[in-house]
């Protein structure tokens, strides 16, 4: 099974603030950039799922330029309480790395 | 009055006062013709702990090593040195801190030096309620929320730095900065275009993480007329058009625009460009001033009080059953502190975290099946530290002892430390994420020039 994180140079989470979660997917060349950036396969709703936040507050930069995907969304859970157990969202990025990339038809 | 210079050279030595740096790569940006020294020295990254206490993330050995490198280079080029954001979160204290460590190091290496402390510290009564609007995802501010601050900062821009710089400082101490102030202060006085200024600022506040190797050292950026250019301090380390623009991602929401106090940052347009193999160039950056000035406030508040214990399972038998084990302890924990201390739930709270199982991700783990060991975290929130370290306490024969229910004989688990519960003290939670309108950038800001020479 191809998983996103096979796609990429790269997959990280950071916090951007206190009060968002913000994270990139680095993918190693164009033909995988079309794969991670078509909405057809990773939207706001699929963040959605995998992270438990609302669609609507979720943000996507796609970058051909650079082969990125960014997605933004207001931290679930505020920065340092009782139950943040991630204070810099540092790895918040795995289930994104980990989500199946479907098979090439 | 002198004219403007048709460039001016940043060095950034480092993303983070006391996070260290190859003395070296300065002397190179010395020699490379740089015209000022700017470096961060606060972030909210870390929670808001350093905000709510006002106490510095950094060991003050480690500020005093990279500040008397810096004061000493500041004083051989004779080019000034700016910090932001010091002692972590830009408290009034965090400028003091800091400014004791400087203090010290001029007397000591004999640096003639003027020194200049910028004070960013609010007082919640002196805030207008009227003039604050909140920031997504926040609501609206209410005067009780304003109050509970421990501490409160607003974060200046460029003006009140280039203000000191004006007065005659040669080193600029500042509070609570944005990122890009600190480095933007020095090419906008000198009548850089603010486009080039602002998005160099930005690329280069984390020092070397904009090129192909960050831990080799900071960056010099040379802004000019029509962009910026932007080099390694390393010989040897490279900015590549990718590392450089890919910078403008890190712990950004946006990674088009950027909000300044005076206007926002817009580099969807911008070009990079290879100049050779370690240097690039940047042009297409603009900077859209705002019809009203904003100051970001930060502010946070006590939560609670916390004490920690941590166990530790290696037993497959219990791992086997982690899911019904912890469901277990934490029945028993409100079944016992309700019959010993006579506490129900609203009065404490509590989280179990179960380290090397889910602790980190919890519910959106997409990984499954039994651990090898696990580390179990309690973490207990009162509103005072005796109530907490009380419930924890009342926890210990449980994180001891406790069973799975097909068990017949009770188990000694791994306990971390003697004694197994660590007061933590107050917690701290951020509360503002909002700005107020200002009629002047300076009038939040005192600035203090020191008659020290």
């Amino acid at each position: 099974m191809t998983v996103v994180a096979d796609l990429a140079l790269e997959v990280r989470s950071k916090n951007a603030g206190p009060f968002w979660v913000t994270m990139e997917v680095f993918a190693r060349d164009a033909d995988a950039y079309a794969v991670v950036a078509d909405p057809a396969f990773l939207d706001a709703s699929v963040i959605a799922r995998l992270y438990g936040v609302p669609a609507q507050d979720v943000q996507f930069y796609r970058i051909p330029s650079l082969n990125v995907v960014k997605i933004s969304f207001p931290r679930p859970v505020v920065q340092g309480s009782l139950r943040d157990h991630d204070i810099h969202a540092g790895q918040h990025h795995v289930p994104l790395a980990m989500l199946a990339v479907p098979p090439v038809t | 009055m002198a004219t403007n210079p048709d460039s001016v050279r940043i060095l950034v030595p480092v993303g983070m006062l006391g996070a260290g740096f190859p003395p070296e790569t300065v002397e190179r940006g010395l020699a490379l013709g740089a015209d000022v020294i700017a470096v961060d020295g606060g972030s909210t990254d870390s929670g808001p702990y350093y905000l709510g206490t006002g106490t510095a993330k950094t060991a003050r050995a480690a500020v005093a090593r990279d500040l008397r490198l810096l004061l000493r280079a500041a004083a051989t080029a004779g080019i000034p040195l700016i910090v932001g954001s010091c002692g972590t979160s830009g408290t009034d204290a965090g400028v003091d801190w800091v400014a004791g460590i400087t203090r010290e190091i001029l007397a000591a290496e004999g640096l003639d030096l003027r020194l200049a402390t910028i004070y960013s510290s609010q007082q919640a009564a002196d805030l207008d309620l009227d003039r604050i609007r909140p920031l997504p995802p926040a609501g609206d501010l209410d005067r009780v929320t304003l109050d509970s601050c421990t501490n409160i900062v607003g974060m200046m821009g460029h003006e009140p730095i280039a203000a000191a710089l004006t007065a005659g400082a040669d080193v600029v101490l500042a509070g609570r900065a944005t990122d890009t102030a600190v480095a933007a202060a020095y090419p906008l006085l000198k009548g850089m275009p603010a486009g080039p200024v602002w998005h160099a600022a930005k690329i280069v506040e984390c020092g070397g993480q904009c090129t192909t190797n960050p831990r080799a050292g900071g960056v010099l950026a040379t802004v000019d007329a029509t962009g910026f250019t932007i080099e390694p301090l390393d010989p040897t380390n490279a900015c590549t058009p990718t590392s450089v623009a890919a910078h403008m991602l890190y712990e950004t929401v946006n990674p088009f625009t950027m909000r300044e106090p005076a206007g926002t940052i817009e580099v969807g347009d911008a070009v990079y460009r290879a100049l050779d193999e370690r240097r690039v160039r940047v042009e297409g950056s603009r900077f859209e001033p705002a019809a009203q000035h904003t100051i970001k406030l930060e502010g946070a508040r006590i939560t609670g009080y916390e004490t920690m214990s941590f166990t530790a399972i290696r037993d497959p038998h219990i791992l086997g059953q982690i899911d019904t084990w912890t469901a277990l302890l934490r029945k028993m924990i409100i079944e016992w502190v309700a019959g010993t201390i006579g506490l129900g739930e609203g009065d404490y709270s509590f989280d179990i975290r179960r380290y090397g199982y889910d602790a980190i991700l919890g519910d959106l783990d997409p990984a499954t099946g039994p651990p090898r060991e696990v580390g179990v975290m309690l973490l207990v929130r009162a509103a005072d530290q005796a109530t907490a370290t009380a419930v924890a306490k009342v926890a210990n024969p449980l994180m001891l002892h406790l069973p799975t229910p097909d068990m017949d004989y009770l188990p000694s688990l791994a306990f971390a430390t003697s004694p197994a519960e660590t007061e933590r003290g107050a917690v701290y939670e951020f509360v503002l994420n909002h700005v107020v309108e200002v009629s002047s950038p300076t009038s939040l800001f005192r600035v203090c020039l020191e008659d020290n020479r």
